[in-house]
Parts: structure tokens; sequence; C-alpha cells
């Protein structure tokens, strides 16, 4: 009997959380739906599609570039590591820009632009939830989605491609500080790596997982911050679950993305 | 005319407006009072088309606000002025900015008559010289008033208070009543506040609704909800312990 209330209380606390789940994507899909669908009605918001543009792509810029560079320094030293077993040093550059520009540079932006914009964007739609400051737009007759949510959907969306290139462009810059700096190996070589290896197709197939991400991670902040209820602690609860699930969001569609773009050759 | 027709609201199994019956006159002070997580802010949200009713109707000027699509809601909202109980100012925005909002939004007047209008508003509540300061920068008596300029700022037809005075001392409660008073005077424009102030808005009410168990259970002048003789009424407006309301 035991054993049944136990089996029981799982079965029912699985299907709650799916239940939950479910909800949660139908709020984001309807959010998104109102988004795209107010984009194109006047009034433009382009004033705070600009400020956004300012908060989630300009002033991330030294966050990108700093962790871009690192990022290049480790895998410059790692592939050196394992490269050398090979004697195939020559190859480090090639590898490191394919990395970056099909793995790396979109998903690691993506992940650094969570932490320092789409958790402020949570916290700061969730303090305008519940202090009413939502409602008061509502009632000034000004809707609410357009003003707060379409400009932040669109420019991380536009914003998240070019945060990608700089982390991919400061990647390589350490990545050749290290390999020829600290390694002493010839420049020339890491350069014409790259020539050889990396393909147009890796940097646009990047640039449309930065696209993708950026959507997710905006709709995603936005729909935990605009739908935040419960004081400060529902406000925190809401930023840790936007950082989460937009995390898990990420790394799930780089894979499937990386499998229908990337085939692997046989 | 604000009309309002056997309005029911239900939150999962909590039934929080059973029925409510009421209509308020153009131009008059009206207040709804109640127990405190009586209904008394869901009724005011679905008077200002914030929320829908499960049945019943909102009817404003003839117009049924439960009835009406998203372009139809803005439209008449740009009729109202809402004061929120904690202001709800933005808090991006200087206090000039936040008087300027509605007016940026919904007239095609240059920045300097906007100007104009920001600083007369805010002459109005008593908020000149604290233009450049941001909500945050000011007490709550201060964004009270500073919200007060901001819902008058379109010269709405009708105003709604939830809860004005709420958090504030006595003598800032008294000077938002008398601000109530003054502006009401001024422009003859419809008042609605949601209150448990009993004395407060006793001072400036025209009539009084009182939400009991989600309908409308005594309605009258000041003096009228004085003398009147249910029992729970009574207690209510004297804050008497005693008598048929229990204190949870």
């Amino acid at each position: 009997m035991k054993l049944l209330a136990f089996f029981g209380a799982i079965a029912l606390n699985v299907a709650q959380t799916a239940r939950f789940a479910i909800e949660e994507t139908g709020r984001e899909i309807t959010l998104l739906g109102s988004s795209l669908a107010w984009l194109f009605r006047p009034p433009f918001r382009f004033r705070q599609f600009l400020i956004q543009l300012d908060f989630v792509g300009v002033q991330s810029v030294y966050l990108i570039c700093i962790t871009g560079m690192f990022t290049g320094m480790v895998l410059a030293l790692q592939g050196h590591i394992a490269m050398s077993r090979y004697g195939a040093e020559s190859l480090i550059g090639g590898a490191v820009a394919l990395s970056l520009a099909r793995e790396l540079g979109p998903v690691l932006s993506a992940l650094m632009v969570i932490g320092r914009a789409g958790s402020a964007i949570t916290a700061e739609l969730g303090s305008m939830r519940n202090t009413d400051q939502i409602d008061a737009l509502a009632s000034m007759a000004v809707h609410p989605v357009q003003y707060l949510v379409a400009p932040r959907v669109v420019a991380a969306t536009i914003v998240l491609p070019f945060l990608a290139i700089l982390f991919e462009f400061s990647g390589m810059v350490g990545a050749y500080i290290i390999y020829t700096g600290q390694l002493g190996q010839d420049g020339a070589l890491f350069i014409n790596s790259i020539k050889d290896y990396l393909e147009p197709d890796d940097i646009t197939h990047g640039l449309i997982k930065a696209v993708v991400f950026g959507l997710i991670l905006s709709l995603v902040s936005c729909s935990k911050g605009f739908h935040a209820t419960g004081g400060a602690r529902g406000v925190g609860l809401a930023t840790t679950r936007g950082v989460v699930i937009s995390s898990l969001l990420i790394l799930a569609s780089d894979y499937v993305m990386t499998a229908l773009m990337f085939k692997p050759s046989t | 005319m604000i009309r309002v027709n056997d309005l029911h609201k239900r939150y999962g199994d909590q039934k929080v407006l059973d029925g409510v019956d009421f209509s308020i006159q153009r131009g008059t002070v009206t207040t709804i009072i109640g127990r405190s997580g009586g209904g008394k802010t869901v009724l005011l949200r679905h008077l200002m088309g914030l929320e829908s009713p499960d049945s019943g109707d909102v009817i404003i000027d003839g117009e049924n606000l439960s009835r009406m699509g998203d372009a139809d809601l803005n439209r008449i909202r740009r009729r109202f002025g809402i004061l929120f109980q904690e202001g709800a100012l933005f808090d991006s925005l200087t206090v000039a900015e936040n008087v300027a909002f509605p007016l940026e939004e919904h007239t095609k007047f240059s920045k300097s008559e906007i100007m104009h209008v920001v600083r007369e508003k805010l002459g109005t509540v008593g908020m000149t010289g604290h233009e450049a300061k941001f909500p945050a920068q000011i007490s709550g008596g201060m964004r009270k008033r500073v919200a007060l300029a901001r819902a008058l700022a379109l010269d709405p037809d009708i105003v709604f208070f939830d809860e004005p005075t709420t958090g504030l001392d006595p003598v800032t409660k008294s000077a938002i009543y008398a601000l109530i008073r003054r502006t009401h005077q001024q422009a003859s424009t419809t008042y609605v506040i949601v209150s448990h102030d009993i004395r407060g808005v006793f001072s400036v009410s025209d009539e009084t609704l009182m939400l009991w168990e989600g309908k409308i259970l005594a309605k009258g002048t000041p003096e009228e909800m004085e003398r009147y003789p249910d029992p729970i009424v009574k207690q209510f407006i004297s804050g008497s312990p005693e008598g048929p309301i229990h204190v949870d």
C-alpha cells in the first residue's frame, strides 16, 4: 500500500511538473506571437529599441571581448597540448577558428548576455509587474508588450550575432597571442590554418545560431519578468528561472541546430 | 455615468465578486469601502478595464467595457486617470518625464507645450521644483502627489484612486484628501476612490458604497452611512472590535 502511495506521489509530481512546463511554454509562445504582432503596429517604439540595443549590445562589448579573448587563449593552450602529441601544432589556428565560429562564439556570448542582460531584464520587468508599473502602462492605453517586450526581443535578436562575431574575433586574437607568444610558434601557420579550414558556412551557421539564441534568451527573460508575482521573492525566483531555462534552452537548441546544420563527414 | 450590472469574478475556488450592482453619477466623488482583501481593488480593476469579469457588465457612458477588444479599451482608457496604490511611477523616468508620459503618448503637443502642462500639473499638486528627481529620491507622499499629477495630465473624465493614502502619516493623508477635494472642484471630474480609511474618504465623498462578501451591502452619503442600521456597516464604520465582523 505504501509502495502504491509512493509511486502515486511520484506520478502526481511528474504530472504537475509536465502541466507547469506546458503552461510556461504556452505563455512564452503567446508572448512571442503578441510581440511579433505588435512589431508591425504603430506607434513604433524606436527609442525603446535603441535603449535596449545599447543595454543588451553596446554595454556587453567589454564583457564579450574579455570572455572571448580568454576562451581563445585557453583553446590555443589546450589545442597545443593535444596536437603536439601528433606534431600537428600547425592546425591549432583552424581548430580554434572552427570551435569559435561554430559553437563557442554563439553559445558563450549568449550565456554571457543571459547573465548580464537577461537577468536584468527579468528583474526589471518583474519589479515593474510587482509595483503596478505594467498595469499603469496598460491603464494609460499603452500596450505593455509593445512598449516593454517587443523592443527587447528585437534588440537582443539583432545584436546577438554581432556579439558572437566580436567574441570570435577576440578569441582568435587571444589564441594568436598565445600561439605566437607563449608557445613560440609561427603566426603565418596560424593564419594559413584558418584559411585552410574555416568555410563561410561555418560562420553563417554560427550566426544563425546566435539569432535563435538572442530570440530565446530575450523571450524567456521577458516572459519570466512579465509574469513574475509574489514580491521581491517572486522576482528573485523569476530571475533564477529565467537564467536557468534560457541557458538550458540555448544548449538544447544548439544541439538540434548543430545536428541539422553540420552533417558529420563519412 | 458608470453602471455596473451583476458583476461576478472568481479566482480558483475564491469568489471575489458575487453579483455587484451599482451606478455612479458623472462629476461626483464616490468611494468604495470594505475590508482589506475584500475585493475592492479587483472591483476597481474591472472599472478600469484591467480585468475581465466572469459575467456581468461594466458600462461607462453607454459603452460596455466587458465586451470590448484591446483597441476600444485603449480608446476609452484615454479618458481615465488612475492613481495606483503605490503610485506606480516609472522608476527609470524622472518626475517630469512621468507626468509627461501620457501627454507624449496621446497628444501631438510640442516639447515646450508638454513641459508647460507638466509644470502646471506639478504646480497643482505642490511638486514644483522636483521635476528632475527620480521616484526613488522622493517620499511616499510626494510619489502619490506626482502620481496624481500624472493621472490628471490628460484632463481625464474619470479618475480612479486605489487606496490613495495607504502607508502615509496623518498629516500627509490630510494633504492628499485636500488635494483630491481641490482638484475635483477645479475640474468637476468623476472620482472613484477605493479605500478602507473611513474618516478620510468621508471628508471628500459625495457617495459611499460598502463592498461586503462580494456584494454591495450599503450605499449612501457619508451622513447616511454613519446612521446606517445594518450591524456590519455600523461596526465597520465605527471600527469597533465587537460585533458581527470577526478578525481572522
